[in-house]
């Protein structure tokens, strides 16, 4: 255990790496460009979701290929009472998270009550977002296939209270939730639930001759996922400011939000944000070579991130943060 | 009161009789064996009690408190521990977190559980295997896991659904030195299945003989192996010697 030993070069190495990147990343708007800013924040924005997918899937092994469903239930909630009601992204927050949290307990209910698990599971999540895609485009209060645009604000001005401001805001409020939800996870996984859900994972009959009640530690993970998930979308709303249905509840969207902790390690705590990191580096890195070579592919993207999955799939089925913590000087620890 | 009552249980599967009216019981601080020719029944009455299934007819008490139909992990809440034959490691996560999970079962902390279960990983000699993914483990070592996990549970009963099969015949004699320990240590009561007689006899207070779903006999070891009706249908000449129907 980690705890008996005495501290060694390895933990002065490792405390080393952990301030160098803590101030790299609070230090990044003052020193970056403001396309790096972006890209940044993008990784960040990616690296949450991922996390919050890999409570449901990577930690309790319940697989949701929707989870765009919650992105876009959050954002649209949030932006719709902005639009229509004045009402501000912090009390829209709260409703997000409530709807999202109980859409999320009735896919559970469904799925769990039913049996259902694996690959139908993820058909039935699919079909939930696809619902939603297909529903919004109906919802004329939504702005419907033509959209839901918000009031920009001033980007010169700070104005925490109605989210509204320069980039490097959206970057600061991206970076704490990534960091606030690594230390809600890493926490998590210490205690009972981390150790509960692990086991469901592993073996649900053998859970629940334990005296593990599956049934209520799955809901936990689907609810805690999809309040987690709906936070990004209210973010997303008020960083992007406009909301097509196509766009936000689409199949691919569910794609890139479980393409972090996959490539990442699947079930680790720093997985989803290496392999956010991992996918917008070489994903915005190709494109910006092939602007600057003046060469225009569009999907050149998808196709990067094609081909990481790929390999990572093939060479490091456990992901990329395994290796690399390791190499790296952290204990690999299995989780 | 006996710790555990089985009383005109049955269960069948689409017209299939797999237990049939069975009726023993068990008494507190014991070792009962459960023994039959293949497909007797035995997993399935393990799986009854355990509350994987619920019995058709009849009941089941712990204690004189029907736990008949109660749902897998309040049967356990209950005070029943199991393992499973085919066994059920949780493959990714270490022999010690493979503990620490049972062990949360009594314990209100995760720090509490890990002192359950480094506890019980001594008594099962696994300490030194702490760390390893339970995926490594020899079969005999995830049969140790399997009880391990179960144990650290605190149960008053332990169900034990065939620990020897498949072991070579020192891995035997250590996990019955092993699991006499752990019924004297532990205070607990244990309900095997076995079709290694070997280790029958050398645990078993008392046996009980399941064939086509019916109890045809129970009671002292030395008197099963000599009755007429379980030579005949199940235990063959050579008692004691051989490995009947495995
Ligand atoms: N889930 C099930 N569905 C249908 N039939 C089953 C099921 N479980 C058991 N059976 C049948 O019930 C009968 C009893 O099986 P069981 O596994 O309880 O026997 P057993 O005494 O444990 O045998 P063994 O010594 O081979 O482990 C068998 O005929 C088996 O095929
Ligand atoms: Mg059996």
């Amino acid at each position: 255990m980690t705890s008996d030993r005495p501290a060694g070069a390895g933990d002065r190495r490792r405390l080393a790496l952990i301030t160098v990147v803590t101030v790299a990343l609070v230090t990044l708007p003052l020193v970056g460009s403001s396309y790096l800013v972006s890209v940044a924040t993008l990784a960040l924005y990616l690296a949450y979701v991922g996390q919050a997918w890999n409570v449901m899937m990577g930690f309790a092994g319940q697989l949701s290929l929707g989870h765009s469903l919650y992105v876009g239930l959050g954002a649209y909630v949030a932006a719709g009472i902005f639009v229509h009601f004045g009402v501000g992204p912090w009390a829209g927050l709260w409703l997000a998270v409530a709807i999202c949290s109980a859409v999320g307990a009735f896919i559970g209910l469904l799925a769990f009550r039913l049996r259902i698990s694996g690959v139908q599971l993820s058909l039935l999540t699919v079909a939930f977002a696809e619902l939603a895609r297909i529903g919004f485009d109906h919802l004329d209060w939504f702005g419907g296939p033509g959209g839901l645009f918000l009031r920009v604000g001033d980007r010169n001005h700070i104005d925490l209270l109605g989210f509204r401001g320069p980039p490097a805001m959206y970057y600061y409020a991206m970076l704490a939730l990534a960091a606030g939800a690594l230390g809600v996870c890493a926490l998590l996984l210490r205690r009972r639930p981390g150790y509960y859900w692990r086991a469901i994972r592993e073996d649900e009959v053998a859970a629940q001759a334990l005296g593990i009640d599956t049934f209520r530690w799955k809901m936990l993970a689907v609810v805690l996922s999809s309040a987690m998930t709906a936070i990004a979308g209210v973010f997303f709303a008020f960083y992007n400011n406009s909301l097509f249905p196509e766009q936000i509840f689409g199949f691919g969207r569910s794609i890139e939000i479980i393409l972090g902790p996959v490539i990442g390690g699947l079930g680790t705590l720093f997985g989803p944000i290496v392999g956010a990191v991992a996918l917008v580096l070489l994903g915005d890195g190709t494109t910006e070579i092939l602007a600057k070579a003046g060469v225009d592919l569009p999907g050149a993207r998808q196709v990067v991130h094609g081909l990481v999955l790929l390999l990572v799939t093939i060479y490091l089925p456990n992901g990329l943060w395994p290796p690399l913590a390791r190499a790296l000087g952290f204990q690999p620890r299995r989780l | 009161m006996p710790l555990l009552e089985v009383e005109e249980v049955s269960k069948a599967f689409r017209g299939l009789r797999a237990v049939a009216g069975a009726s023993f019981s068990v008494e507190g601080q014991s070792i009962t064996a459960l023994i039959g020719p293949n497909g007797a029944g035995k997993t399935t009455l393990f799986n009854l009690v355990a509350g994987v299934y619920r019995p058709d007819r009849g009941d089941i008490r712990l204690r004189g408190r029907s736990i008949a139909g109660l749902p897998a992990h309040r049967v356990c809440a209950a005070g029943v521990g199991r393992t499973f034959q085919l066994v059920k490691p949780f493959a990714g996560l270490s022999v010690l977190d493979n503990a620490i999970v049972g062990a949360l079962n009594g314990e209100r902390t995760v720090s509490g559980a890990r002192a359950r279960a480094v506890a019980v990983l001594e008594r099962l000699g696994l300490s030194g295997k702490a760390e390893v993914a339970a995926s490594h483990l020899t079969l005999a070592d995830r049969r140790r896991l399997e009880v391990a996990r179960a144990l650290a549970t605190r149960p008053s009963l332990l169900l034990l659904d065939e620990m020897m099969a498949g072991l070579r015949p020192t891995e035997i004699d250590e996990l019955v030195g092993v699991l006499r320990n752990v019924q004297r240590e532990e205070g607990v009561t244990i309900l095997l299945t076995e079709h290694v007689m070997r280790a029958v006899m050398a645990l078993a207070d008392q046996i009980v003989v399941l064939h086509h779903g019916e109890v045809i006999a129970r009671g002292e070891p030395a008197a099963i192996v000599r009755n007429p009706a379980v030579l005949d249908c199940y235990l063959g000449e050579d008692a004691t010697a051989g490995e009947p129907g495995a």
